[in-house]
């Protein structure tokens, strides 16, 4: 026998929230994890989080209800939280601390990892440069996703990011290009009847077989939202730098995971920073963000779409404010255009994919590529402008100048946008959006470079009408 | 024999008494002393100490701690954290606490593991040295003692370490490690000296310098907006703070790429790891615009991303400083980029409640002022140490992402105090894509009187009235479109929307700059002044035409999408390319004026006609 799986103490100092204290024990440490054995004889597994001469504090992930201080043991495990890893996990249903609750026996495992993980050495990191189609117009053309890249869904309560994030998943194909590719789902937090939409959408695309999925419910205990992320990463790790997989990485939602540290953070008794957030909660989105990329000479990449709620569609509150700050660009949903009835109702200008330019342009998508995407941004934002103007004078004092924008950007949204369930493909996103410049002098087009305009300015009717006006 | 040795470690060891996050407590170092560097735990990890109190010594510590455990080992070195200076520094990446990069990887794999140990600057690499100073010269801190060619277009002066002095007893040219003997000195004391092509530095010690010079040379920048608005001086420090996905990290990276700057440090402070990889694998292609060779060859990168070590975060600007002193020292002009200044606050501000200290502002310690000033102070155009006449600058640019946005918080305004430029990002800008997304309403620099002479002696005497002409443009065009929110564009007079007109082609193809575009992405000063010369003066043509031709006229001419093509036009096409399109500009108003006078007549003939005829009839 492992002389370590004796180790273990008996008794508590304190309970308090999800933290237990024990007496000091030697040879603890952060990290590592430890089972506590209740005088009833139920078992909870738990985490340490720091290490004293006069005391140990743990982070229990499950509710310590009916924990009494005198007859609780605490069995200290020799590792830190880590995870069993296999190609079969694919298709294979975990809970939010990496437990099979499928119903079938754990699988054969042919690596077993540490799921706090290692930062990836920068220098090793390669560029993210392959195009994701994803067949969504306002991702594809205006807020291109590459792989490797982190790119958020910044929601609002009843705004449909699971319906835009399945649509993400069951489209997403890298033109030209027939891949291993993987999915990972890490559920925190949500309710039932969201899981199941998700998992109904994977199995009806046919992708389910290809599926890892982590859940931690509404109903499942908070703490075990802190190691479902880490779970997932840790697993897209494997598959993608091991098995040189592409992976893709769909967490949500983020915000409860960010209630999960804030709840940590004040059983601890920590100065918190905003809103209650601990201070350090830039630092540990960062840990799991980070573990999206690219390794040079790998095959594999690992891309994370992670899905958080804004509370009261604030952009600044902490949680939006601090991905937005680790991630590479974001996808914000409007209530406004939700309730227009436009699906997916993403608003372009808040949105940014920082790393389009790294997967566009001539030989990855088309020459015209940025400059349409620059000129779409420019016309819409000078429409919307408008639009508010137009609601305080009134349509009568607007130019005939201005009436065209103003017709752009109802043109885009309620066309180009709305686009529906039905995907598009790049080069359709592309022919749709030169049309809406119809009407327009091909001179206003100034953030286009002129050999495209010539190429790709819709010509046929304006040019005539033009012609007999001479 | 054996055990009675282990007693004595034991009673000048520490040992770990408590572990909390990237902080660790350790009891019995009776010798520690403030900001030594000690070793932690069986695996000798790094870590620096940040308090002593009561015989409990607090050490920050550099690399992750999960898996140390109480009663483990606690060494002190008795030596500050120190950076290694010397050749080599040029293209390398190091991490927060001057680690490089490359080697890390080779050792432990595509992943950072903890305790690995490399040296800063490769021991075993050649560089050939030659002599600048003979036998029986007498050298003090800062000569030049000879110099080492890097692979690129630095010279790397060898230079005698500040506080050191004496006679050149012998010196030697020819192929060197760094840590060989290059000379050898005898000082006053008669105590005899060896120098190497290494020298070590405290980082959190500014490097000593002669006199500092007063801010009257610009840094420039290539970037219109900056250079003709918002100058900095060579030697200042600007804040370039905004939201997220405003474009701090592309004005940064911009910055590096085409400033005018001899040396480059980067410091990527608690920022993303994919766009450390951008610059990685661009810059090297990239050209020099100064000297024409690969940018690498005048940039180092400092590179600790968000989710490496916290401590090495708050390390990392330190270290990066240093070795921009240190290129500076040489007489060079080195620019710092550091991604992001906020970040290294919220590494401090984590250690310190690791501490548990009283928080100030928003949970910041309150010392983080000091702080930030002593780094921002760092900066300078300095007079350097040594007989010889040199002067080399650090120019510090420190991109800040206030949380939400909002400008009031303490880090953004803490830098505010001790920079001498704004630029503020703003979020409106970036979401109609117009970058770099610098706010010419909120932004500012305390350096445009002191800059001035310089700009009229080399550009021309009239640009700080053009300035202010764009300046008053610019707020003009801010109170007209107040009052367009309220009554509509179409009420207000002919002659204020031609100033909008005039106002939206600056903006547009003046404030606005493509840093992706070929041509765009960077504009000579000469580019800056005649283009501006060009939009400001077409404004007050078109502005005389409303005499002679109609609004509508005036907004159909085709010269004006000539004008919003102008900034694409090469940096030797001015100031032809302006005198130009101003002259085409007046030629087509001339032309149309001509037209309509033609119409005009035509159609007062015709009448006339109509009405002899009618007459006739």
């Amino acid at each position: 026998m492992d002389p370590l799986l004796t180790r273990r103490s008996r008794g508590l100092m304190g309970i308090s929230g999800p933290l237990v204290e024990i007496p000091p024990f030697p040879g603890t440490f952060p990290g590592q994890m430890v089972e506590l054995t209740t005088g009833e004889g139920s078992v909870r597994s738990g985490q340490i989080l720091e290490v004293a001469r006069d005391k140990t504090t743990a982070q229990l992930f499950e509710t310590t209800q009916g924990i009494d201080t005198d007859s609780s043991w605490v069995r200290y495990l020799p590792r830190t939280a880590s995870l069993r890893l296999s190609r079969e996990m694919l298709g294979r249903t975990f809970s939010g601390s990496g437990i099979p609750i499928d119903n079938m026996p754990p699988p054969i495992p042919e690596s077993e990892k540490e799921i706090l993980g290692s930062p990836i050495n920068p220098v090793a990191r390669d560029k993210p440069s392959d195009f994701i189609q994803t067949g969504i117009s306002a991702i594809d053309l205006l807020n291109t996703l590459v792989r490797g890249q982190k790119l958020p869904i910044f929601s609002g309560s009843g705004l449909p990011s699971n319906e835009l994030a399945v649509q993400i998943v069951r489209q997403a194909t890298v033109v030209g290009e027939e891949s291993d590719f993987a999915i990972i789902f890490a559920a925190m937090g949500i309710t039932h009847r969201d899981a199941s939409f998700f998992i109904e959408a994977f199995e009806s695309s046919g992708a389910l077989s290809r599926t890892v999925v982590f859940l931690n419910l509404a109903s499942d205990p908070t703490i075990e939202r802190i190691l479902t992320p880490r779970m997932a990463l840790t697993t897209a790790e494997f598959l993608a730098f091991e098995r040189g997989m592409h992976v893709l990485v769909v967490l949500t939602d983020m915000s409860n995971y960010c209630e999960a540290l804030r709840e940590i953070g004040n059983a601890r008794e920590e100065i918190p920073g905003r809103r209650g957030y601990p201070g350090y909660m830039y630092t540990d989105l960062a840990g799991n963000f980070e573990r999206a990329g690219r390794i040079r000479g790998e095959p594999g990449s690992i891309t994370q779409i992670p899905i958080l709620t804004m509370p009261d569609d604030d952009i600044t509150h902490p949680i939006a404010d601090l991905t937005g700050y680790i991630t590479e660009g974001q996808i914000v949903l409007s209530r406004e255009l939700h309730r227009k009835g436009i699906f997916p109702p993403i608003d372009v200008l808040p949105s940014l994919s920082r790393l389009m330019n790294l997967g566009i342009g001539e030989g990855k998508t088309r020459a015209d590529h940025r400059n349409l995407a620059d000129q779409i941004y420019a016309f819409y934002a000078r429409g919307r402008d408008l639009r508010r103007m137009e609601a305080v004078v009134g349509e009568d004092a607007m130019t005939s100048e201005d009436k065209k924008y103003l017709g752009f950007a109802r043109e885009f949204e309620d066309s180009y946008l709305n686009q529906g369930q039905k995907g598009r493909s790049l080069a359709q996103s592309m022919d749709l959006a030169w049309d809406l410049f119809k009407g327009f002098p091909p001179a206003a087009l100034t953030r286009i470079d002129r050999r495209w305009i010539q190429s790709y300015f819709p010509v046929e009717e304006e040019k005539e009408t033009e012609g007999s006006q001479k | 024999m054996n055990s009675a040795h282990r007693g004595s470690s034991m009673d000048t060891d520490g040992r770990i008494s408590r572990i909390s996050g990237s902080t660790v407590e350790a009891v019995g170092l009776p010798g520690a002393r403030m900001y030594d560097v000690a070793r932690v735990g069986h695996i000798g990890i790094m870590g620096e100490i940040i308090r002593i109190e009561k015989g409990v010594t607090t050490v920050q510590v550099y690399e992750d701690t999960s898996g140390l455990s109480v009663g483990e080992p606690v060494l002190c070195t008795g030596q500050p954290l120190g950076v290694e200076l010397g050749p080599g520094l040029i293209g390398s990446v190091f991490d927060g606490i001057q680690r490089p990069l490359g080697a890390l990887r080779e050792l432990e794999g595509d992943f950072i593991l903890r305790g690995t140990d490399v040296c800063s600057l490769d021991r075993s690499a050649l560089w050939e040295f030659e002599p600048a100073a003979a036998e029986g010269d007498r050298v003090e801190g800062g000569d030049t003692i000879g110099i080492v060619r890097e692979g690129g277009k630095i010279l790397h002066r060898i230079m005698v370490p500040p506080g050191m002095e004496g006679l050149i007893q012998d010196i030697n040219a020819g192929s060197f490690r760094i840590e060989d003997t290059v000379a050898r000195l005898k000082d006053s004391g008669g105590k005899e000296r060896e120098l190497t092509l290494l020298q070590k530095w405290p980082v959190r010690i500014p490097r000593p310098c002669g006199r500092k010079i007063p801010p009257d040379r610009p840094f420039l920048t290539g970037q219109r907006i900056l250079d003709t608005l918002f100058p900095v001086a060579l030697g200042g420090a600007a804040i370039v703070p905004g939201g997220f996905g405003t474009g701090k990290t592309v004005v940064e990276q911009t910055l590096a790429k085409y400033a005018h700057a001899d040396v480059i440090i980067y410091i990527g402070c608690g920022e993303r790891g994919n766009e450390m990889t951008e610059v990685l694998q661009e810059f090297p292609e990239l050209e020099d615009p100064q000297t024409g060779g690969s940018l690498m060859e005048r940039t180092v990168l400092v590179v600790n991303t968000s989710n490496m070590p916290v401590a090495a975060r708050e390390a990392s600007i330190y270290t990066g400083i240093t070795i921009a002193e240190y290129f500076r020292d040489m007489g060079y002009h080195v620019a710092l980029m550091a991604d992001s200044t906020s970040r290294w606050a919220e590494a401090l501000r984590e250690i310190s409640s690791r501490l548990e200290e009283m928080p100030g502002e928003e949970g910041y310690p309150t010392y983080m002022g000091t702080r930030l000033a002593g780094f921002f102070e760092r900066a300078g155009h300095v007079q350097t140490l040594g007989k010889e006449d040199r002067k080399g600058s650090v120019t510090v640019v420190g991109a800040i992402s206030p949380p939400g946005g909002d400008f009031s918080e303490p880090v953004t305004q803490g830098s505010m105090r001790i920079s001498g430029a704004l630029w503020a990002l703003d979020t409106s800008l970036a979401h109609r894509r117009h970058f770099p997304a610098i706010s010419w309403t909120r932004s500012y620099s305390l350096y445009c009187d002191t800059l001035a002479p310089w700009f009229m002696e080399e550009v021309s005497e009239d640009w700080p009235e053009q300035r202010m002409n764009l300046n008053r443009m610019l707020e003009r065009e801010k109170e007209i479109l107040e009052m367009v929110q309220l009554v509509g564009e179409d009420a207000i007079p002919e002659s204020q929307r031609i100033l909008l007109l005039g106002a939206r082609l600056i903006r547009e193809n003046f404030l606005r700059q493509n840093a992706y575009h070929p041509v765009d992405a960077s504009c000579s000063l000469a580019k800056q002044y005649w283009l501006l010369r060009a939009f400001l003066e077409s404004y007050q043509v078109t502005l005389k035409a409303l005499e002679r031709i109609s609004l509508e006229n005036i907004m159909s001419l085709s010269t004006l999408s000539d004008l919003a093509r102008l900034n694409e036009q090469p940096d030797d096409a001015f100031p032809e390319a302006s005198r130009e399109v101003l002259a085409k500009l007046g030629g087509e108003i001339d032309e149309m004026a001509r037209q309509i006078a033609l119409q005009k007549e035509a159609l007062e003939k015709e009448t006339a006609g109509g009405e002899a005829g009618k007459k006739e009839a």
